[in-house]
């Protein structure tokens, strides 16, 4: 095809417009912080600490609950039942929903006068202000990328493999770790980086949740509250760092493990 | 033994109907008909991966209808063969050996003993996405046997192979049985089902509609249906009358065409074939012995498996295969007029 042809001029203009409109904000912020204060922003114990936490609450929150989502999203691809479209439609529900109101709807579920509350509390946790209540809103609202993606993947698995597997004398349960789970691993691993990365970036409900320990983005928040726009940014820039380092280093590891 | 008794089942597009036939053990039973016949729908019944609407299943004088599918001895073996495509040879053989927890020796051994049976053992380490569609089949047939099936479904085990490997995967089959494995195998090529099958059924639209030895079938086809399924062209409805003023037997085939036939039977309505080999054709009328002879013009010259056939139009089609060496000598061209010739013998009347 004639790659001069008015449409595709038309399409590549209109797409480097969508592309500048994604980088020059990034770029804009990055020109107008002096590395030195990304320095001594990056030395401060404050936003060490922030952002260790968002990592590991986000990848708490995606592992502790991949454990029932990837089953779930087996089941959704392969099973035919009752409600199924309205249940596919319940998991896309955090993706649509305004994130506050999601944290709110997560604060009544967790907090010191819900079943769960109470249940927690009896060890000694209070969701409220604590590491599990950040994994549980952060998993809430990013839940949906991770049960999409391995639904997808399972789809893609041709049923006679499952059939051949069963029919070689494999129990429901070992079809699906051997059989089921590898052949879509790809797409899994897709939707936990997705789980991952949108866990880490959530804002409106863990705000509800958790002021205080600071996730990154409620930081990066206080600190524009409090100090303005000059103080915000190192902290912003160092944390799309942070994000853009794990994407890549879990992109590269599941590449990896697809050439092997 | 496999026995199935009525047998149905309701689909979206398509229903299975009172499927019933009976398989002996050592027994090669070919199972033909067209694509979306049903055949495959069947298989799954059989190996318990769908359940059936209605009927029962016994192999080996036991109800396995609702037996769980990894508990059936029935080793299945898909169209496409289904290999594990993540998994090496070694480990897609070993795979129903490690679901029966079979030692980890023993499965090495055995492995070995079928990777040799089917002369793959120089793959064992290769991935299934580096192997041709032959060697696919092989290991697939490899680790269906290693579970020592008691009778061996084969799904259009050759529809996607070329002709060499046709040939070399049917004698592995043939040495299979041999040695007593019982194989129920589908087909839609006749070919396939003439060199292996010692019985055959056919299907059509969900239904078994005729069963029994291979040369039954093929001689003695009970329908036009089965009659081409089995290559037989020239199949006819023909009602039997007496010729009086020649005191003769004809086969009425319409009210124009008649063929002179050697039968006991007499005003009865049935179906006339004539195998394509055992007409002649020629430029001019001939006189010989073959007192069946027609004035046709040839609709098509079609280059056959072997040989040639010609499809002649002598008020109804004709398949005729003759040599290239024929084809040549009697300068055939389509639209040519030419003479057809058949002896009374050659037509076999089969009733209703």
């Amino acid at each position: 095809m004639n790659k001069l042809q008015p449409f595709n001029i038309i399409a590549s203009l209109l797409g480097a417009l969508v592309l500048l409109f994604i980088v020059a904000p990034l770029v804009g912020m990055i020109i107008a912080t002096p590395a030195i204060d990304i320095v001594n922003t990056s030395k401060d114990v404050e936003v060490q600490k922030s952002i260790w936490l968002t990592v590991f609450t986000s990848f708490g929150a995606t592992v502790f609950f991949a454990v029932a989502a990837i089953p779930f999203s087996y089941l959704l691809a392969r099973r035919k039942f009752r409600f199924k479209k309205l249940i596919s439609g319940i998991v896309n529900l955090p993706i649509v929903i305004p994130h506050t109101a999601a944290g709110i709807a997560v604060l009544g579920f967790v907090s010191r006068n819900s079943v769960l509350g109470k249940a927690a509390s009896v060890f000694g946790i209070d969701f409220v202000g604590h590491p599990i209540g950040i994994s549980v809103a952060m998993a809430f609202v990013s839940i949906p990328f991770l049960i999409n993606a391995a639904r997808d993947g399972f789809i893609g698995v041709p049923v006679k493999l499952e059939k051949a597997a069963l029919n070689l004398g494999a129990s429901p349960s070992r079809v699906f770790f051997t059989v089921s789970l590898p052949l879509a691993w790809k797409n899994i691993l897709s939707g936990l980086i997705m789980m991952f990365a949108r866990g880490m970036s959530e804002f409106g409900a863990v705000v509800i949740i958790a002021y205080h320990p600071m996730v990154a983005p409620v930081l990066i928040y206080e600190r524009f509250g409090a100090f303005g726009l000059k103080y915000a940014r190192p902290v912003s820039i160092i944390f799309i760092g942070v994000s853009l380092l794990v994407f890549i280093v879990l992109r590269l590891l599941s590449k990896e493990k697809k050439n092997k | 033994m496999l026995i199935l008794k009525n047998i149905s089942k309701k689909l979206e597009d398509f229903n299975l109907k009172n499927i019933s036939f009976k398989v002996n053990k050592g027994d090669y039973f070919v199972i033909l008909g067209m694509s979306g016949a049903g055949k495959t729908v069947l298989f799954e019944i059989i190996a318990g991966l769908i359940t059936r609407d209605t009927g029962e299943i016994f192999l080996d004088g036991k109800n396995i209808t609702k037996e769980k599918i990894q508990n059936r001895s029935v080793g299945l073996v898909f169209q496409d063969y289904a290999v594990f495509p993540h998994m090496s040879v070694k480990d897609n053989i070993a795979y129903p050996l490690k679901s029966k927890k079979v030692k980890s020796s023993l499965i090495k051994t055995k492995v070995q003993q079928l990777a040799q049976d089917m002369s793959i053992s120089h793959l064992l380490d290769r991935r299934p996405g580096t192997l041709s569609g032959g060697e696919l089949q092989r290991v697939a047939l490899a680790r269906t046997l290693a579970l020592n099936p008691k009778v061996l479904l084969l799904d259009e085990p050759l529809s996607s192979v070329d002709v060499k490997l046709k040939n070399e995967l049917r004698s592995l089959l043939r040495k299979l049985n041999k040695k007593g494995q019982t194989i129920v195998h589908i087909t839609h090529d006749y070919e396939e089902a003439i060199s292996l099958a010692n019985k055959i059924a056919v299907m059509q639209n969900g239904t078994i509609v005729q069963c029994g030895k291979t040369k039954d079938v093929f001689e003695n086809p009970a329908s036009e249906f089965v009659a081409n399924l089995t290559g037989i062209k020239n199949f006819y409805k023909a009602k039997i009358k007496i010729d009086k003023e020649n005191n003769r037997k004809i086969a009425v085939i319409n009210k124009s065409l008649f063929f002179n036939l050697l039968t006991d039977y007499k005003n009865v309505s049935g179906n006339v074939l004539i195998k394509k080999n055992e007409i002649i054709i020629s430029n001019d009328k001939i006189t010989t012995s073959a007192c069946n002879n027609f004035k046709g013009t040839i609709l098509e010259i079609v280059r056959a498996h072997l040989g040639v056939e010609i499809i002649v139009d002598i008020g109804v089609k004709l398949s005729i295969l003759i040599t290239d060496s024929s084809l040549h000598n009697l300068t055939l061209f389509e639209g040519k007029e030419i003479w057809v010739s058949f002896k009374a013998s050659s037509v076999k009347f089969l009733p209703n």
